[in-house]
């Protein structure tokens, strides 16, 4: 026999056995087999309630891009665990938290996310920064209906069973940033901001708004999250002479931003900047080439509250703490401290019956930021609207507040002017 | 080397399949059967690798692009099917009255999309191989343009967030070709397939090795020259197994879609590319088990190190990377046959032919 005719002969072989294994394992559920809920097969929850501790798990990027701002959320979660252990834990249980690393890469948002939920077997996970990660995580905690706490403001226009997000949706951060615009007189705005997801969502509900305030947007550019040269950008912004800019860009390409912008001759007296991702933590690093511009966040470290002052001094004298406050750590430590209140009001830690208790919209916390109430129907929280002006000691002065707590309203069905079209296609889309 | 004995890596490729066929399922936690179906697409993107830069001499520096061919693919296919009728959620939020790009039209097809997976790196790599082994680039020459591709290509799918999902990636599937990605046993089975993929691309390779054309494989890597004085050119032989490389590199990143469930343009990138090279450079370039093992475990430091020690594991990867390359050139597969031909015949030691390749590179 010759040789080509036997290396076919084992190819088929192997082939055979190929497709006998692919046939023995396909015995799952197809398309069409599954009931409504999309996780019918979730294997029961592995989670240990019966010694004296409760297992969390932290999820942050301890390396990469966004381990800067990833690992002050992360000592915050530290911080807040530390403080309820100290009053006596969770239902009776100290928190013992399981820390892991996302490594500002998505898919190992996902990998860990799994490991956490059936390897650690932790009750509930705090963490992730940008939307990416946050995209990433969804899928594997709804698949293993888990829970998911994320701290950061967002571009909106989600919701899961499965997720609670305690920083700001559109409504509470751009659509405020926007009415202190109107209320400032600005009629030619300028966008410019990363490209990914927020900045480009953002964007969008931005122009919409603009379209019914009357304001023009006279420019939109974008800039990859990790380029930092905004020189022919800034040119462009030179050119068509807005009032105002909208910045959204995030990380450390704002400083890149800051300086060509100040480079240019623009500066806070000519043509202010609002920025969405400039707080507390990011302001020194820009010295005073930012001061005069704005930002809009719902808790500022300026804030006088009853219970600001406290959280502040804690930071201030914990490990490794960075000095100042700002608001995605507070909205880490607000999370924390919401998955407390929700399991004593449940009376459990298992998901569908802290979810259960989250529907009686009865779930508030005396936060830095003022009393929060949760939403149980969105999972988001009420917040207050405030602009900040920097100053020369890279603080801000509040100079606008909303009058009361802006409700969650992450798919914008209460504004006339976002197209319910739109909106149900996301939806729709979001399945 | 290995022709003189088929029925050791026969039986190599034999245990291979039995321990990621059938031991694997049964003692691993379906958490880490799904970690490890990942390595096995990283390891199949390097059993192309070892085929291209450990038998060919061709440095290929971008395997994240075919990577990225077969895995985006497979993604547009997978979002379209989860998506139904629907325009796929990101790009509503992006323009949400824009229709449908036409290049994703045709991946609503089953069949469109498996023959993409395979044709369309066969067709770059054969174009771009050919323009480039025809004018005889090679060397740092042919790794740098490699690089700059994967590069090029990771930045324009993070600037074409709408067509592409861009800097977020392609995510949420719920299905993989009708069946539906929740369940645990349809991920096994997505881990079955990957497994047996990866067994058939070391028997395939295997196979090419003992073949005359892997003998003349080897003798372009080692004498460019003097094999086209002999009346081949070798620039056909090298056009052979880049083509082979990069078809295995993309079915690796189309299974690495429904397994690890998300694709970004960052897994796809210089830095993914590099670290791909760097797990076949640590198990062996030449040899037909090394690159593949090499992969494994590169993939298994990083899930495992990488919790236990984040800030650490890069280091202890880059520490290895130096002493293997200081004392062990041929990888850690050559480490048995070192201490066999050291205990044999002290004067016979298999490195210096790769050495040669080496040093016949190293010149423009």
């Amino acid at each position: 026999m010759s040789t080509t005719s036997k290396r076919l002969r084992t190819l088929t072989a192997m082939g055979a056995v190929g497709t006998t294994v692919l046939v023995l394992a396909g015995c799952g559920a197809r398309a069409g087999d599954e009931t409504a809920g999309s996780r019918t097969s979730a294997a029961p929850s592995c989670v240990d309630t019966s010694g004296d501790t409760i297992k969390l798990g932290f999820l942050n990027s301890l390396t990469g891009g966004m381990a800067i701002s990833e690992k002050t959320v992360s000592n915050v979660l530290h911080m807040g665990a530390d403080e309820i252990n100290a009053a006596g834990g969770i239902l009776g249980k100290k928190i013992a938290y399981v820390q892991e690393d996302g490594a500002t890469d998505w898919p190992t948002f996902a990998e860990k996310t799994e490991k956490l939920l059936t390897q650690d077997c932790v009750a509930a996970i705090f963490g992730g920064w940008t939307s990416s990660s946050r995209k990433a995580v969804k899928p594997v905690v709804e698949k293993h209906n888990g829970l998911f706490f994320y701290p950061v403001q967002y571009e909106g226009l989600e919701s899961s069973p499965n997720i609670y997000y305690t920083g700001a949706t559109t409504n509470q951060q751009i659509i405020p940033a926007m009415d202190f615009l109107a209320s400032r007189g600005v009629k030619k705005l300028f966008l410019a901001g990363s490209d990914y997801v927020f900045p480009r969502t953002a964007n969008a509900i931005i122009k919409l708004y603009a379209a019914k305030l009357g304001i023009e947007i006279v420019g939109e550019e974008y800039v990859p999250l990790d380029k930092d040269d905004w020189t022919s950008q800034v040119a462009k912004i030179v050119a068509a002479k807005p009032d105002f800019i909208f910045n959204t860009i995030n990380g450390s390409s704002n400083v890149g931003f800051i300086k060509a912008y100040y480079d240019a001759g623009l500066t806070a007296g000519t043509t202010p900047i609002i920025s969405v991702s400039i707080a507390e933590e990011e302001a020194p690093a820009m010295g005073h080439e930012v001061t005069g511009h704005y930002a809009s966040w719902n808790y500022f470290q300026s804030l006088k509250t009853d219970t600001n002052p406290k959280f502040i001094e804690s930071w201030k004298a914990y490990p490794n703490s960075s000095g100042v406050t700002s608001d995605p750590m507070e909205a880490a430590y607000i999370s924390l401290y919401l998955y407390k209140a929700l399991v004593e009001a449940a009376g459990s830690f298992d998901v569908d019956a802290v979810n259960a208790a989250a529907k009686k919209n009865t779930i508030t916390f005396d936060a830095p930021e003022g009393k929060v109430t949760l939403d149980g129907d969105n999972h988001h929280i009420s917040k207050p609207g405030h602009i900040g002006q920097i100053n020369s000691n890279n603080q801000f002065d509040i100079a606008w507040a909303s009058d009361k707590f802006i409700e969650p309203d992450p798919y914008l069905e209460s504004y006339d002017w976002f197209p319910a079209d739109i909106r149900k296609q996301l939806v729709d889309a979001a399945g | 080397m290995t022709k003189s004995k088929p029925w050791i890596s026969l039986s190599g490729i034999g245990l291979f399949a039995v321990l990621l066929l059938a031991v694997a399922p049964l003692v691993l936690t379906d958490h880490w059967l799904n970690n490890l179906g990942k390595y096995c697409c990283w390891a199949i993107a390097a059993v192309g690798i070892g085929l291209a830069w450990g038998r060919g001499g061709m440095l290929v520096m971008g395997q994240g692009v075919f990577f990225a061919l077969g895995a985006y693919s497979m993604a547009m296919h997978l979002t379209l099917e989860t998506a139904g009728d629907r325009i796929p959620g990101f790009m509503v939020l992006y323009d949400p009255l824009a229709p449908l790009p036409v290049f994703w039209e045709p991946f609503r097809s089953t069949g469109f999309t498996l023959l993409a997976i395979v044709l369309l790196p066969v067709l770059l790599a054969s174009s771009l191989g050919y323009a480039l082994f025809k004018r005889r680039v090679k060397g740092a020459y042919f790794a740098i343009l490699t690089q700059a591709l994967a590069v090029a290509l990771a930045t324009l799918i993070s600037s074409t967030i709408r067509e592409t999902g861009g800097d977020t990636g392609l995510s949420d599937f719920k299905y993989f070709f009708g069946f539906v990605l929740n369940d645990p046993a349809n991920k096994r089975m997505v881990y079955l397939i990957a497994a047996a993929l990866l067994i058939v691309c070391l028997f395939a390779v295997w196979q090419l090795y003992r073949s005359r054309f892997g003998e003349l494989l080897v003798a372009t890597r080692d004498a460019e020259e003097r094999v086209r004085f002999l009346g081949y050119d070798p620039a056909n032989v090298k056009l052979v197994a880049f083509v082979v490389s990069a078809l295995m590199a993309s079915i690796g990143g189309a299974m690495f879609v429904p397994i690890v469930g998300i694709i970004t343009p960052a897994e796809i990138g210089a830095a993914a590319s590099i670290l791909m090279i760097a797990g076949v450079a640590f198990g062996g370039r030449a040899s037909l088990f090394g690159p593949a093992l090499g992969a494994i475990a590169v993939g298994w430091g990083q899930s495992s190190l990488g919790s236990t020690w984040p800030d650490g594991w890069t280091y202890i990867l880059g520490l290895l990377f130096i002493v293997v390359i200081l004392f062990l050139p041929n990888g850690l597969s050559s480490l048995p046959a070192r201490f066999t031909a050291a205990r044999r015949s002290p004067d016979r030691q298999p490195a210096p032919a790769i050495v040669a390749a080496e040093l016949e590179e190293a010149r423009p």
